[in-house]
């Protein structure tokens, strides 16, 4: 059984010269029920490309994403997707922002504004509930995105490079009060993590899935992380197995950062 | 707001002297025949003719039906930019279709046009308000159609992978982004509406400010035609401020 699997799935896109560039190529893996994924690649691998199509953003030009063995057609209506940049409404306050998947999904406002209020508390920003966006830090905006991510109770979570705007210690906290989100509750979501940073990939997930350097990336290795859970984010990164494992995984990543920069030094000249 | 570091009484006292001043050299040029009162009037016999007209009430059945005709050339104007605006940014097909037919029409000096709404809506305010709404619904129309375009991508992903409909889509999402623009075009429609219901009644009408302007005119009265401008920008001014205030309202989630 999995919740989300990629099946040689490729992905086309359109130069403004008319011409077609492959971003993905052949690209196939899947996560089990409550697993925790990450994608790790050198920038400019299509990483967010993949993570668009098991989306539904983006159709794929070959291949499918099946979603709990159903093949994904339109948007993914199982899954929620936390972006790299902000995509809280400016317009909306923190409250209405939280609560708007259940408005859309036809909660009343009043039920919605209470349950907003009761995932702003758990990621402790219960007395900002009728600020707007503009007047909050970025990491608190984050929070406020991760928490109208969760409030819809969807199986699958998308997380696409969501804290490399932060700076490493509200990195490192948002890193720790997600895996607590993850963790508490009946069922684990899954979810499938797109990061650059080996180590934020080591430390949070159950996998590791390595993308070739671009163009027709295509997973080149998945690394199995048994590091026991709960993690102390904290120290976890100076224990010898985490060091172990991201030594091993380094080896393979570091072939693919080096192609991607001669492949961008080979295409400036 | 004192981002730019000047406090709010000292922008007010230097405006309120600046329009003493403008004034001041008006009225001192006119006494000191270096202008001459017949085609310039002067700033003591406005005040006092824009007195006179308060004073005896008859300037306010003129205003009322110069208001009455920009205020609904202003909400008909409005709402087939604003519906026009949005129909067109959520079907590029027919954008591009319309395009070069929207641009031609814009073209055409309003003015030109005053003569045959005459003559299909008649001297009453139909032809007034037809001419304001020609005005108010290009400016209106290509910012709507602006403001929709210009709706942030990762805003309208996020709220679609939330769940939202494509009407769900267009009140969260796209209507609020558009208004930003739609409420900073509302300065220029709101005038442009007045100008369209003064031109109007100047080129053919029995009342409104318009009205009164033309006939001072025609009788060489320059402090007629003074006090029918000095009416209308007074009122401009406390309906823009009004405006001011609601969009403050309304955009106040901006930082």
């Amino acid at each position: 059984m999995t919740a989300i699997a990629f099946d040689h799935v490729g992905c086309d896109f359109v130069t403004p010269d008319g011409s077609s560039y492959r971003a993905v190529h052949d690209v196939s893996f899947a996560a089990a029920p409550g697993a925790f994924v990450a994608i790790v690649g050198p920038s400019g691998c299509g990483k967010s490309t993949l993570l668009n199509a098991a989306a539904g953003l983006r159709v794929p030009s070959a291949g499918a994403v099946t979603i709990d063995g159903t093949p994904l057609a339109g948007l993914n209506r199982r899954a929620t997707y936390m972006f790299q940049q902000d995509a809280l409404l400016p317009w909306k306050n923190v409250r209405d922002n939280v609560g708007l998947g259940l408005v859309l999904a036809g909660v009343t406002r009043p039920e919605a504004g209470r349950r907003a209020d009761e995932w702003l508390a758990r990621v402790g920003l219960s007395t900002f509930a009728s600020h707007y966006p503009s007047q909050l830090s970025g990491g608190m905006r984050k929070r406020v995105a991760m928490a109208q991510n969760w409030v819809i109770d969807r199986p699958i979570v998308l997380m696409d490079e969501p804290f490399s705007a932060l700076d490493v210690h509200t990195r490192q906290r948002m890193e720790t009060e997600l895996l607590s989100l993850w963790d508490e509750g009946p069922a684990r979501r899954t979810v499938l993590f797109v990061t650059h940073d080996l180590e934020e990939a080591i430390a949070l997930a159950d996998e590791v899935v390595v993308l070739s350097a671009g163009p027709a990336s295509r997973v080149v290795a998945r690394y199995p992380v048994p590091l026991e859970r709960p993690r102390d984010l904290m120290e976890l990164r100076t224990t010898p197995a985490f060091i172990e494992l991201y030594k091993s995984t380094w080896s393979v990543l570091r072939e693919e950062v080096l192609k991607s920069q001669r492949g961008d030094a080979s295409r400036a000249r | 707001m004192r981002a730019d570091g000047f406090s709010r009484m000292s922008i007010r006292a230097s405006q309120i002297a600046l329009g003493v001043a403008v004034l001041g050299v008006w009225q001192a040029g006119v006494s000191l025949k270096i202008l001459d009162p017949f085609f310039f009037s002067r700033p003591s016999d406005i005040a006092a003719r824009v007195a006179t007209w308060v004073a005896t009430g008859s300037i306010w059945r003129h205003l009322a039906v110069t208001l009455e005709e920009s205020l609904l050339g202003l909400i008909i104007g409005s709402a087939i930019g604003i519906a026009l605006g949005f129909a067109l940014a959520r079907s590029p097909f027919a954008a591009r279709v319309l395009d070069p037919y929207i641009t031609m029409l814009n073209a055409v000096p309003r003015v030109v046009l005053a003569p045959l709404f005459l003559l299909w809506f008649g001297l009453g305010i139909w032809s007034k308000v037809a001419l304001a709404v020609t005005l108010v619904f290009f400016v209106m129309f290509f910012n709507t159609y602006q403001g929709v375009r210009d709706a942030d991508r990762v805003i309208v992903d996020n709220v679609r992978m939330l769940g939202a409909t494509e009407r769900q889509l267009m009140r969260h999402v796209l209507f609020p982004s558009a208004l930003s623009w739609i409420f900073s075009s509302l300065h220029t429609s709101l005038g442009f509406a007045m100008v369209g219901a003064v031109v109007g009644e100047y080129l053919g009408a029995a009342r409104g400010l318009g009205y009164v302007i033309a006939q001072a005119e025609g009788t060489f009265d320059t402090t007629g035609v003074f006090a029918g401008m000095t009416v209308l920008s007074a009122v401009v001014a406390v309906v823009g401020a009004g405006v001011t205030r609601l969009e403050r309202y309304l955009l106040r989630w901006k930082a």
